[in-house]
């Protein structure tokens, strides 16, 4: 253990930062997206140009992404960057306008969307002049990233490090590459991609599958393998399943996009790369989840005492259940069923919601206190309830889509016994008006959640304590 | 390495890394673990044998890629998905094909073929305008009741469906009222109008309303307001009204009238399909037959 001696002036200011704007998009993800799954079920809530579902929905996925994921990334990475390499982070003024660079891209996308300006691609719907602004904020994290890693006092680079880097480089040539466009005038918001038809579409999907890969996957694995046996005390299970699954995972995702295109214009053998490739990240997926979860053997009384630790390891049961789901679902035969279905939301949000989120919930709790300087959360047991609710709110989010995804492709491919579709689309609609219902309930459970960590937030960062026992070891901070 | 260590609850040696107090143990990863990993591998090797899966430099095989062993292609796959309902409907198609809409109605079997193909049709073609129930909406006709704009018999049904109505086909369906905002004063077309509802309501009139209705309007919607669907013009005096039975509406539909327009479906649908469109739709209610 290095002694408090020894400690390096960490920048935790920055990650304070980045902690309070993963909280505050969060909760504003979280209700756009409580606000557009009532709009499905209700259209009459599209009220006015702004705010109709199609201009909400692209606000939505890029709110709890990006900014909410994103920012979540940043300040773990800062953090864990720092701890792991022993060194302050490289750049006070760098990574300053990391932040402020950052949050002044979301606020541009944003306005964009309730402005109906957009390139039309999902997940990388900011015309180019958001973009070219996110390349310079993309490059500048680069170089702190980098720069700590080379100032390490440590003679080894830690396997959260690997994930982290990865995820910044993988999504810098992603972002590069898809958003090749051309203005059509230096003033205007306008711009056509350089590409067309299914080269284009081609491009657009290596691109969105693998912001999954490596802004969803990459990026938080990072964040689980610094706060999970930092929480549990415990050293990770196994180095060498770290290694064989980061680079297994780093290979393998990055031809997996074509499976979003089965059964399209795309050529078949460009499908059948994208369906095996999937079937083959099944394994170096679930290598984060045995590494993450087996962490804890020999702490596992923790789990029935320490709800952050309970939200760290359901966040790695959602995950080995989404890329599970991932994989099943490139099959061409289970993707005839389910593609442009329900299924695939309610396969999104199981990772979002249950990995991504559960993960950053954790993170941010185990945060909070340290950059704060507090004894500890202001309640464990808010903790425990935020997490119930939040489960209960994604077990019904996803159970509901499961039910009406299944329904409407089924109802899309039923033919009578004349051999007349049985259903048209809008028969499909009114079907799922009930696991619309149930959804957007789930939806309210988890923004429920959230606020109630809100508040436990604000308390313990107040210095509040509130009168309940909890174990010696939770008692104090661990940094 | 230099701090290797035991771990002391597992028995299993650390790597003698440390990172901010993170140790990590040396286990293997697991057999079960490696193992599915080289089976999905394996699978994969296997299922690009047997299906399209490498593009060629030529790019002259099956869509640019390798064939496979099996010869799969996905257009293959949908000709064999289909083939099922290809011969539910074959049961009634051949006879359907070469039967006049006479023979059709003069047949049960073949009746309810067309009306169950008819209805499939209707639900994701034309509901989205007339509605699901085929009630209408202002400026979409109600096709539930006996009012038709164009003819209300199987053939003229069908040949609306067809061509349309204003619509991009040399055969469409045209008519235009012109504007009479250019021509009249407001309190013209107001005394108009009142001619005109009186019709089907019974109520005065000014004089000079009906003589301008005489002048001007009676060549296509005739003497007593009744229409003529050779020409398209709305009848006046069944107190159906396609954009609204209000003066107020009236006169606005006089001053400057709105056009709607009703798409070929030629171009989009088979002729079987609009055959038993016409023949679903002139069984809604308001079908005649001469």
């Amino acid at each position: 253990m290095t002694s408090l001696a020894e400690k390096p002036n960490y920048n935790d200011e920055i990650v304070k930062l980045f902690t309070i704007a993963t909280v505050f998009w969060g909760v504003t993800g979280f209700l756009v997206g409580v606000f557009i799954a009532l709009q499905m079920a209700f259209p009459a809530l599209n009220i006015g140009e702004y705010l109709t579902f199609g201009r909400l929905r692209p606000l939505h996925t890029s709110a709890v992404i990006f900014a909410f994921g994103g920012n979540a990334l940043f300040a773990t990475s800062y953090f864990c960057v720092q701890r792991t390499c022993r060194t302050r982070l490289w750049g006070d003024g760098w990574a300053k306008f990391t932040f402020w660079g950052y949050q002044f891209f979301i606020v541009l996308a944003a306005l964009g969307y309730v402005t109906g300006v957009t390139q039309a691609k999902e997940y990388a719907e900011p015309e180019w002049y958001a973009d070219l602004w996110l390349t310079i904020v993309w490059v500048a994290y680069l170089i702190v990233f980098l720069m700590t890693l080379k100032n390490r006092k440590e003679p080894h680079i830690y396997v959260a490090n690997w994930f982290f880097l990865g995820f910044i480089v993988t999504v810098a040539v992603l972002h590069l590459v898809n958003n090749i466009s051309i203005p059509v005038s230096i003033f205007g918001a306008k711009s056509y991609p350089l590409w067309g038809g299914v080269q284009s579409a081609m491009i657009q999907w290596w691109y969105g599958h693998n912001a999954v890969g490596f802004f969803l996957t990459a990026g938080f694995l990072g964040i689980m393998y610094y706060f999970v046996p930092k929480r549990a005390g415990r050293p990770v299970y196994s180095y060498r399943l770290s290694i064989l699954h980061f680079w297994s995972l780093i290979f393998m995702y990055i031809w997996a996009g074509p499976h979003h295109l089965h059964y399209t214009a795309l050529p078949d053998w460009a499908q059948t790369l994208g369906m095996t490739f999937s079937i083959m990240l099944w394994m170096p997926s679930w290598g984060g989840m045995i590494n993450g979860m087996m962490t804890l053997s020999g702490a596992w009384h923790k789990l029935r005492e320490d709800p952050v630790l309970k939200f760290m390891i359901i966040s790695l049961a959602f995950y080995g259940m989404s890329t599970f789901e991932g994989p099943l679902m490139s099959i061409k035969a289970v993707n005839a069923l389910s593609h442009y279905t329900d299924w695939t939301i309610g396969h999104v949000h199981s990772g979002a919601l249950g990995w991504v989120a559960f993960i950053s919930f954790g993170a941010v709790y185990h945060l909070v206190p340290i950059l704060w300087k507090r004894n500890g959360l202001y309640s464990l047991k808010l903790v425990n309830t935020h997490l119930w609710i939040a489960t209960i709110g994604i077990v019904l989010y996803i159970a509901s889509m499961w039910v009406s995804g299944i329904m409407e492709g089924l109802m899309w491919r039923s033919y009578d016994a004349l051999g007349f579709l049985e259903y048209s689309f809008v028969e499909t609609v009114q079907a799922k008006f009930i696991p619309y219902l149930i959804r957007a309930f789930g939806g309210i459970l988890f923004l429920t959640g959230s606020l109630i960590m809100v508040y436990n937030l604000i308390r313990t960062a107040r210095g509040d304590s509130a009168p309940e026992t909890r174990p010696a070891y939770l008692e104090t901070v661990h940094v | 390495m230099s701090n290797i260590e035991k771990d002391e609850h597992t028995g299993v040696e650390t790597t003698g890394h440390e990172w901010d107090g993170i140790k990590e143990l040396n286990n293997p990863a697991p057999r079960w673990w490696l193992g599915v990993l080289i089976i999905t591998i394996i699978w994969a090797i296997g299922y690009s044998v047997i299906y399209p899966s490498w593009p060629t430099l030529s790019g002259d095989g099956e869509r640019g890629g390798t064939v496979g062993s099996i010869g799969w292609t996905q257009y293959d796959e949908l000709a064999d998905s289909q083939v099922e309902i290809f011969e539910r409907r074959a049961q009634y198609l051949s006879r359907f094909e070469s039967a006049s809409f006479e023979d059709v109605q003069a047949d049960p079997g073949l009746y309810a073929f067309a009306l169950a193909g008819g209805a499939s049709a209707f639900k994701d073609n034309c509901a989205t305008c007339h509605g699901t129930g085929g009630t209408g909406a202002p400026g979409y006709p109600n096709l539930l009741d006996d009012d038709w704009l164009w003819g209300g018999t199987i053939e003229d049904i069908h040949q609306t469906i067809r061509f349309g109505v204003r619509a991009d086909h040399d055969e469409t369906r045209f008519s235009e009222m012109p504007a009479f905002a250019d021509i009249y004063s407001s309190e013209e077309i107001a005394d108009i109008a009142d001619y005109a509802l009186s019709f089907s309501t019974g109520g005065s009139y000014p004089v000079r309303g009906k003589e301008l209705y005489d002048e001007q309007c009676a060549l296509c919607h005739a003497d007593n307001g009744t229409g003529d669907r050779f020409q398209g013009a709305p009848n006046l005096a069944d107190a159906i009204w396609f954009y609204g039975g209000s003066k107020a509406e009236l006169v606005a539909q006089i001053r400057r009238p709105k056009h709607g327009m009703m798409p070929n479906w030629d171009s989009r649908l088979d002729a079987n399909t609009l055959r038993q469109l016409a023949i679903f739709v002139h069984s809604l209610g308001g079908g005649e037959t001469e």
